[in-house]
């Protein structure tokens, strides 16, 4: 978006190094794809749950970090999601990559109800009223007999086997069906967590994402200039919802077992969300994406040590909220000057007449 | 299934929430800080308790008294070291700290007491019992709730008769002029957050000595607790224990028709209010 200043004046927002982030970011992505063709499945499966993990936080990011909505119970739509898709899949007999969609459609309706209960609570209190919705949801599924009630349910076996392009993986790769079901899982997951980084990037250089930053940073000021900051905070939500569920969804396609302590966790749905966004950098797009690499990395070496491990999360968590509260990639950009993926507008001479 | 008697021992229950409540109403309404680890305040206080009985051999009720100033302090160097550097406009660095100690705080304890749930003593109270005409109440149950009004009571007391509750009020209403007469809001702050987890004590108190408790249990207390407040409205004691006994009936009559469905009532209530009445029955603050 380029706003004309005047002639000699252009609004942008690259940076120092902005072409090669650019390279990086397109090396990045080529060298995802191509992963499954030289690296062993447990290494695919790390990768699955770590760009899982990355969309996960990344809505959340969305949420805290740019609509100033702090959710506790972002749960709530992936367990519903993951509800849904078992729903499709088991008892409808559905596809499970179409039902990976009706998952995530599926939290963008629930979404709707709940938005219009959350809203009508405050700052924290929006926190705790998420929590509760997500406790409701999580309550009134363990009561659906037919998905197994309070101890689950497994997909039918053979369902994941049969998805499209699963066995054109084995066959191509030579491997064996379950490998090749995770292997198509990693690729959903990998264009899942490019198209919500993209989209999100769009979103926050666009207008809309203009009068978000402004609602969070001054709501009156902010209405007072025509944003409506119902309308902007509701849309952000909606979204987050819907790809909340898509993630929840394929996490349980790859799984292929639920139940709904599991699929409601908040230690492993909120809980290290929270703690990879604060850790990476809250309100930044690079934030989750270092939270993610440094939360894989602890999880290696420490989670053998269980309750401890979340008990050190936790404190790491507290410091960096009151010494660095714009976590790793904040410290590093504001000494650095470098950013991934700018938002920023800032003026520069006009140099081209190249719109972006 | 007698009704009245389900009511009854509803309205018992709702006197726990109401404890559980209080605390977490008292700090909103003098610093708007939400702890989402109140709930697991509440249960590393009965887990101190349940130390002080298990290693002393003291009475429940004497640990409690023990454990009350051992709990003022640790809210107060709480909230004087940690929780004061969160607060300001922006929500975030409370909330995430908060929740951050919710976590260090559940998983401490179980790391401390493992994940087996505990229970703490209190002899043949525990099974006494007041028959009042066919109806037969609970001991346990009925000082709980009597507790509860009491710290309602004395809270009022405080808050509205007391030097210490006009700073309270001063502090809530406008910082930065009560600092002016000479009011050290962080001192202020420190001592509020202290005398809520006195409230804390003896709501642990009763949950550890009327059911069993595991270290996992908080996040549901500070669920029930948030219910409470927001059904009562937020700033008001006595409407906190309305509330609380809303909660309280809803989950017995919920639990009558269905034991599975008891928690799942005292939600669908709290969701009901939150649909007719967005600020609460009683609501004495403006936000």
């Amino acid at each position: 978006m380029t706003d004309h200043v005047s002639s000699a004046w252009t609004v942008t927002t690259r940076t120092r190094g902005t072409s090669v982030a650019i390279a990086l970011i397109a090396v990045v992505i080529v060298a995802g794809f191509a992963t499954p063709f030289f690296a062993p499945r447990a290494v695919i499966q790390d990768l699955f749950f770590i760009l899982t993990m990355l969309v996960l936080a990344q809505c959340w990011n969305l949420l805290a970090g740019y609509a100033g909505l702090v959710s506790v119970g972002q749960q709530a739509f992936v367990g519903f999601g993951a509800y849904a898709m078992f729903a499709a899949v088991s008892l409808l007999g559905m596809d499970p990559l179409l039902a990976i969609v009706i998952g995530g459609l599926a939290a963008l309706v629930l979404s709707v109800p709940t938005a219009f209960f959350v809203f009508r609570l405050q700052g924290a209190y929006f926190a705790i009223g998420t929590w509760v919705i997500a406790e409701v949801v999580r309550l009134s599924l363990a009561q659906w007999k037919a998905l197994g009630g309070g101890t689950g349910t497994s997909l039918p076996s053979g369902a994941t086997r049969d998805m499209p392009g699963v066995r054109l993986v084995a066959d191509l790769l030579h491997v064996r069906g379950p490998q090749a079901t995770d292997i198509v899982c990693y690729w959903l997951a990998l264009v899942l967590a490019i198209v919500t980084i993209g989209l999100i990037y769009r979103l926050l250089r666009s207008k809309q994402g203009l009068g978000l930053a402004a609602v969070r940073d001054n709501r009156e000021a902010a209405r007072s200039l025509g944003v409506d900051p119902l309308w902007t905070k509701s849309f952000v939500y909606l979204v987050a919802a819907l790809v909340t569920g898509l993630t929840g969804a394929l996490i349980y396609v790859q799984k292929a077992r639920i139940s709904p302590d599991a699929a409601f966790s908040v230690p492993d749905w909120t809980a290290y969300v929270i703690f990879i966004v604060v850790i990476g950098g809250i309100g930044t797009i690079e934030g989750p994406i270092v939270g993610v690499i440094v939360f894989y990395i602890l999880q290696n070496l420490l989670a053998d040590y269980g309750s401890l491990y979340l008990l050190f999360l936790g404190l790491l968590g507290i410091l960096i909220m009151l010494f660095a509260p714009r976590g790793l990639w904040g410290v590093f950009a504001s000494r650095s000057g470098i950013q991934l993926f700018p938002i920023r507008r800032m003026l520069a001479a006009r140099t081209d007449t190249k719109n972006d | 299934m007698n009704w009245a008697d389900t009511i009854i021992q509803g309205v018992l229950l709702g006197g726990l929430y109401a404890l559980f409540a209080a605390g977490l109403s008292l700090v909103f309404g003098i610093m708007r800080l939400v702890n989402l680890a109140h709930g697991d305040l509440i249960v590393l206080a009965a887990f101190l308790i349940l130390l002080l009985v298990s290693t002393l051999g003291l009475n429940p009720f004497v640990a409690a008294a023990v454990a009350l100033p051992v709990m003022f302090a640790i809210g107060w160097v709480l909230q004087y070291v940690v929780l004061n550097r969160t607060l300001g406009d922006d929500i975030l660095p409370p909330l995430l700290v908060t929740f951050g100690l919710s976590v260090v705080i559940q998983n401490g304890l179980l790391e401390g007491f493992s994940a087996d749930s505990r229970r703490i003593s209190a002899g043949s109270l525990e099974t006494a019992s007041i028959q009042v005409g066919p109806i037969s109440i609970g001991t346990m149950p009925l000082l709980t709730f009597l507790s509860a009004v009491a710290v309602i009571v004395a809270l009022n007391l405080v808050f509205y008769r007391t030097s210490l509750g006009r700073a309270f009020r001063a502090t809530s209403d406008d910082s930065s002029t009560a600092g002016l007469m000479g009011i050290r809001s962080e001192r202020i702050f420190a001592t509020a957050t202290g005398i809520a987890m006195m409230v804390v004590t003896i709501a642990s108190l009763y949950l550890g000595t009327r059911a069993n408790f595991d270290p996992t249990q908080g996040p549901a207390r500070l669920i029930y607790a948030f219910e409470a407040v927001i059904i009562g409205g937020l700033g008001s004691f006595w409407g906190t224990l309305a509330g609380g006994i809303i909660m309280g009936v809803a989950q017995t009559v919920g639990a009558a028709i269905n034991p599975e469905w008891q928690i799942l009532a005292g939600h669908i209530a709290f969701l009901l209010v939150l649909l007719v009445r967005p600020r609460g029955l009683f609501p004495r603050a403006v936000d």
